[in-house]
């Protein structure tokens, strides 16, 4: 799927836990599969490294759209990271909901080593999505505004 | 402030290609703090190696960027190549402008845009970076089996061939574990304890292995390579070094009634006694319990027939401490309890047994030496019914989800047995499925259906019934889709196999993590099916799942294999980026502690007054860096922010977030 | 009861079993009580309890706990849940706090008291329905449940948990509380309803840190808004985001450890319902991954540390809840 060439062109942040889905994301560039260049990856030890605190400070700095990728569940590099942080998020997008903050600017995929196809994917449908979207106005921080 | 050099790969063409490498490098010399930002074609070539070697001397860069491909591919090649200069390698980082970016985009200004960015985020990660020293710790070279089972015969007499020193926790007055109990192992029907006592006396036998039998574990502190264990050495009465196991006492201790375990309690034994002939240690054990003179003070016949002295009652429980560098687990099995099935009669009737008690009636060691008879008159019987599935693959509560994996073999080699020693005897079989996966396994099921005549009748047993001196069994043929009754003179339950209870408890001292069934949980399913996710920690036998004894054997020796690797080393390199807390800040709450899956963080009560008046106690968390694999999961449950990890700590992820939010 | 309960502190101190008492005192005016630490006998005739004694102790018990000698503490039943659950976290000695619980049947709200135009008030008692105010001007009849503050008319629980020894009659927990009602409420309403209810109640957030300091579950040694490490270290909100991002993390990391004591609401001098936060955790937390109430049991282990196999997917926010 190929997002249309709009003029706003969204930031997002994609966290990938090192084991499964940073070489996830990686086979899909071996693949050489197409995803928009406003996608950008950090690389996080396991997905229940990502702190609530980064997802929010991201959308401080402008960000549209936040994606946590992590093994699928049962195939944790450590055994159990991504049970707390499936809880963790789900609380938390929860929370965010609660606030009124578009529920769809946040989402969590579990992608594994071998899913190059299904990150390129997940990527291209969050993308459209947020797009769909529009700017993130509600959690962000004015002074951080882009010049 | 850092020095940094930033280096831009065009890997040929793969990233020079939809990525311009020159403005890459000029935008990136633009950013506080970077000195030197140069491309060359190949980075991860012996030239560009030295491009970054030399430049890192030349301009006395404290940190170096790398953008090329994915650091899961060059990092450890680029990280050994600053240390040869003398720079901490872990004072780089990898921007990946290729596997995620120039191989995904094919607009060059895109592109560009985006390996820019992502250079800017390693710049400003490696702004923050500090320089990072793997801890080493020294390895123990001796290994631990806890459960003297064949799987912790096979694995200590592997590590022990090996030459490294083994100690068996064993906590029945004897090694050799349920295969003991076994009369003949399909499919072979090779006789089970030929084939295993040579292996006890190896095990007795061998230098390097020690057996603590009627033993437990019940500390366990440390971690890989260096385990500090607490075994309880329970009190037998009987002095271990000095019985020479004549049997003298168990002869004629006049405590006859107690119910025998070897025996499953089909029969009894004396309050003294060695379990069977070729136990190993062959000591005599008082069983306090039942012993008149342990309860009574008054009897003392195996102290005064005792020629060697060997009998105190005064024993008490001794407790000691071992060091060791790997732990096998190797805790078996046990059959269900079966209260919960009644509908089969079998606290209701003596001649409705497990398969357990089956083997010990076919038994040539068995109550009646081998000759099979009914339990409650003693006649053969000439009906038998075998129910399979029982309790395994069940979906009530009482019963457990998974396959027992053995049954359907067992059930098979006992209908055969019984066909072949007593000809005149109807076997019959009720099943869900038979699974017969194995060398050699189908072929003994279809002997057993096409030579012996054994009905094997899918459908299951709906109730058995005692009435006179029959067991009325109802079923249903699920293929016929019949009633079946059949007047039965013995009913044989294969029960479903669980965990033994001692493992739950164990799991908690060793911080390894079990699934619901109390099975002990593999590092990883397929690649790693040996190893527990707590390093050091290895699985053997049943403790892991159901299985049955060649796959025993086959996985006790893979086990040994990765112990003998542990203990080959003098010493373990540890993973530098692992988690740390600022005891300033810790509360000592204990979440962290709560998320670690192994067991990585200790806590400690320590004096923190600032003031002459009087002590301010806090409990603080530590972490232990060789147990701690750096997953990072304390440090978001942590509410203070005191956990943090070494190489992502918060400050660099939120740098990293910054630089591309920008 | 405020006799007996000083009669019964008196015993203690004399016989020695405790060293200290703590309890409420009054301030300036008599609906003005904040917790106190009774060093003797003498002190307690400042001694109070009356229906103006809605403050949690549980919290000064960590700091008293880790001092000479032990300690009585009278706690109510949402105080003992506060006190529970900071034994679980370790940071109270237990052995250093002799607990006496005390039944409360509802708090009143002096702002309500006032907004129904009573002044001057110098006392208040509890007779039936009602509670009788003491006045400069008189003596005034005001029904409880006009008085009462909200998070007491939607009580989770009259009943203790460990408790050394009950004054009173111990209550019972009440299944029908309506204490979710509110967020279901928001939970109803579309996002953009929601966003302006927050921006409404959050932007009046002058970050005074008061529902910081009162809530037992907040209670860091240093706090993350407080660690340069954090990289979010703040004094002041000084934007709508920070507002936002405060009260978020704050609500996050008390998830699954808070009792629902309302202390948060009570202090707040601007009145943001803080409490909702909390109890949005609380629902989602009951209705996701089965009823828990923090501190109810010392052994189980709190949802935010704890998972199942079969926990649902994050993306279950899409699907429920909420207006689009």
């Amino acid at each position: 799927m190929q997002v249309e060439e709009k003029e706003f062109k969204p930031t997002i942040v994609a966290f990938c836990c090192n084991w499964c889905s940073y070489a996830g994301a990686d086979l899909s560039g071996t693949n050489r599969l197409q995803y928009p260049a406003n996608v950008k990856i950090i690389r996080i030890p396991c997905s229940c490294r990502l702190n609530p605190m980064f997802i929010l400070r991201a959308f401080q700095r402008g960000a549209d759209g936040v994606i946590l990728c992590g093994c699928h569940p049962g195939d944790c590099h450590y055994t159990t990271g991504n049970y707390y942080a499936r809880r963790r998020m789900t609380l938390l997008f929860s929370m965010l909901d609660f606030l009124g903050i578009e529920k769809e600017r946040t989402r969590v995929e579990w992608v594994s080593a071998a899913e190059g196809q299904k990150f390129a994917e997940t990527m291209n449908d969050f993308v459209a999505t947020v797009t769909k979207l529009g700017e993130n106005h509600r959690l962000e921080d004015l002074r951080c505004k882009k010049q | 402030m850092q020095r940094i050099g930033v280096f831009v790969c065009h890997c040929g063409t793969n990233i020079a290609a939809t990525v311009d490498v020159k403005k890459v490098a000029e935008t990136l010399l633009q950013e506080p703090g970077v000195v030197y930002a140069t491309d060359y074609q190949y980075m991860c070539s012996e030239a560009g190696q030295n491009m970054i070697k030399d430049a890192i001397k030349a301009q006395n860069l404290t940190g170096v960027v790398i953008c090329s491909c994915s650091p899961r591919m060059h990092e450890a090649t680029f990280r050994k190549a600053v240390a040869a200069v003398g720079m901490n390698p872990y004072m780089l980082e990898v921007a990946n402008i290729r596997e995620q970016c120039s191989w995904i985009h094919k607009n060059i200004e895109e592109a560009t845009e985006k390996a820019i960015i992502l250079g800017r985020a390693a710049v400003a990660k490696v702004h923050l970076n500090a320089p990072l020293i793997a801890g080493q710790t020294p390895v123990t070279k001796r290994a631990l089996v806890i459960g003297g089972g064949i799987a912790g015969i096979q694995c200590a007499l592997d590590i022990a061939d090996a030459g490294y020193q083994v100690d068996i926790v064993e906590k029945e007055p004897t090694v050799g574990g349920k295969m003991t109990k076994i009369d003949k192992t399909f499919p072979t029907l090779d006789c089970s304890s030929c084939i295993l006592t040579p292996k006890m006396v190896d095990v007795a036998q061998n230098e390097n292995i020690k057996i603590y039998s009627y033993s437990e574990v019940e500390s366990v502190k440390g971690f890989v390579g260096n385990f500090t264990v607490g075994i309880k050495r329970k009190a037998r009465y009987v002095k271990e070094d000095i019985c020479t196991g004549c049997g003298l006492c168990t002869e004629k201790c006049p405590q006859k009634k107690v119910p025998n375990d070897y025996n499953l309690g089909l029969d009894t034994k004396r309050a003294i006694y060695i379990p069977f002939a070729q136990a190993v240690p062959k000591v005599a054990t008082i069983d306090a319990d039942y012993c008149t003179m342990l309860k009574t003070g008054k009897c003392g016949v195996c102290s005064k027939i005792c020629t060697a002295g060997a009998i105190d009652y005064t024993q008490q429980d001794e407790h000691l401490e071992e060091q060791y560098g790997a732990i096998v687990v190797a805790t078996g099995y046990n059959p269900i309890k079966l209260d919960a099935f009644d509908e089969f009669a079998y606290s209701q009737s003596p001649d409705v047994v497990t398969s357990l008690e089956f083997e010990r009636l076919m038994s040539a060691s068995g109550p009646n030496g081998g000759h099979l008879v009914r339990p409650s008159d003693h006649k053969e019987p000439k009906t038998i019914v075998f129910v399979q599935c029982v309790g395994s693959r069940s979906t009530v509560e009482c019963g457990k989800p998974y396959c027992s994996k053995i049954c359907c073999m067992y059930t098979c080699k006992h209908a055969m047995l019984c066909r072949e020693k007593y000809p005149d005897t109807e076997v019959y079989v009720f099943y869900i499925d038979v699974r017969t996966p194995g060398k050699n396994y189908d072929e003994f099921y279809r002997r057993a259906v096409e030579e012996y005549d054994v009905h094997y009748i899918k459908g299951m047993v709906g109730k058995v019934c005692p009435e006179g001196d029959k067991l009325k069994v109802q079923a249903s043929d699920l293929l016929t889709n019949e009633q079946l009754h059949i007047d039965a003179d013995m009913v044989v339950l294969a029960a479903a196999i669980e965990a033994d209870k001692s493992a739950r408890p164990l799991a908690t001292l060793l911080t390894a993590s079990m699934d619901t069934n109390d099975f002990f949980t593999e590092a990883h399913a397929k690649l790693r099916p040996v190893e527990s996710p707590t390093a050091g920690v290895f699985l053997a036998g049943c403790a892991q799942g159901p299985k049955d004894i060649p796959e025993t054997v086959t996985q006790a020796g893979a086990c040994a294999s990765k112990v003998i690797g542990l203990l080959a080393k003098d010493h373990l390199v540890g993973n530098p980026c692992v988690a740390h807390s600022d005891e300033m800040m810790c509360n000592g709450c204990s979440t962290c502690a709560n998320v670690c899956p192994y067991g990585a963080i200790t806590y400690e009560t320590k004096d923190f007054s600032r003031r002459k008046d009087g002590t301010l106690m806090r409990r603080v968390a530590s972490v232990n860096p060789a147990v701690c694999q750096g997953c990072g999961c304390c440090t978001v449950a942590c509410p203070s922010g005191a956990m943090d990890l070494y190489g992502f700590s918060t400050k660099q992820i939120m740098s990293e977030v910054d630089a591309i939010c920008k | 009861m405020q006799e007996a309960m000083i009669a019964r502190a008196k015993e203690l101190l004399a016989d020695g079993s405790v060293s200290r008492v703590m309890g409420w005192k009054k301030g300036e005016f008599s609906y003005d009580i904040s917790p106190a630490v009774f060093e003797n006998a003498d002190q307690l005739v400042d001694f109070v309890y009356d229906d103006f004694c809605g403050a949690n102790v549980s919290k000064y018990l960590i700091n008293e706990s880790k001092k000479e000698g032990k300690i009585l503490a009278f706690l109510k039943p949402c105080d003992s849940y506060s006190f529970a659950q900071l034994l679980k976290e370790h940071r109270i000695d237990r052995e250093k706090v002799y607990v006496i619980g005390i039944p409360s049947y509802g708090k009143a709200d002096i702002n309500k008291i006032r907004a129904k135009g009573i002044d001057g008030v110098l006392g208040i008692k509890s007779e039936g329905t009602d509670f009788i105010v003491d006045t400069i001007y008189g003596e005034e009849k005001i029904a409880k449940f006009e008085a009462m503050s909200e998070r007491c008319l939607t009580c989770k629980s009259k009943k203790h948990v460990d408790v050394d020894e009950m004054m009173g009659e111990e209550g019972e927990w009440n299944a029908e509380s309506k204490r979710f009602d509110k967020v279901a409420e928001l939970e109803a309403m579309t996002p953009d309803e929601r966003f302006e209810f927050w921006r409404g109640e959050l932007s009046r957030c002058i970050r005074c840190n008061a529902c910081r300091n009162v809530c037992p579950a907040c209670t860091c040694v240093s706090c993350v808004f407080d660690n340069p490490n954090s990289d979010i270290n703040n004094k002041a909100a000084a934007s709508s985001f920070e507002e936002n991002m405060f009260h978020i993390i704050r609500a996050f990391h008390v998830a699954g450890r808070c009792t629902d004591c309302g202390e948060c609401s009570r202090v707040c001098p601007q009145n943001i319902p803080l409490h909702l936060l909390n109890r949005k955790f609380i629902k989602d937390i009951n209705e996701l991954y089965g009823q828990y109430q923090a501190g109810a049991n010392a052994d189980e282990k709190y949802p935010m540390v704890n998972f199942t196999f079969d926990d649902c997917e994050p993306g279950i926010v899409y699907k429920r809840g909420g207006n689009q």
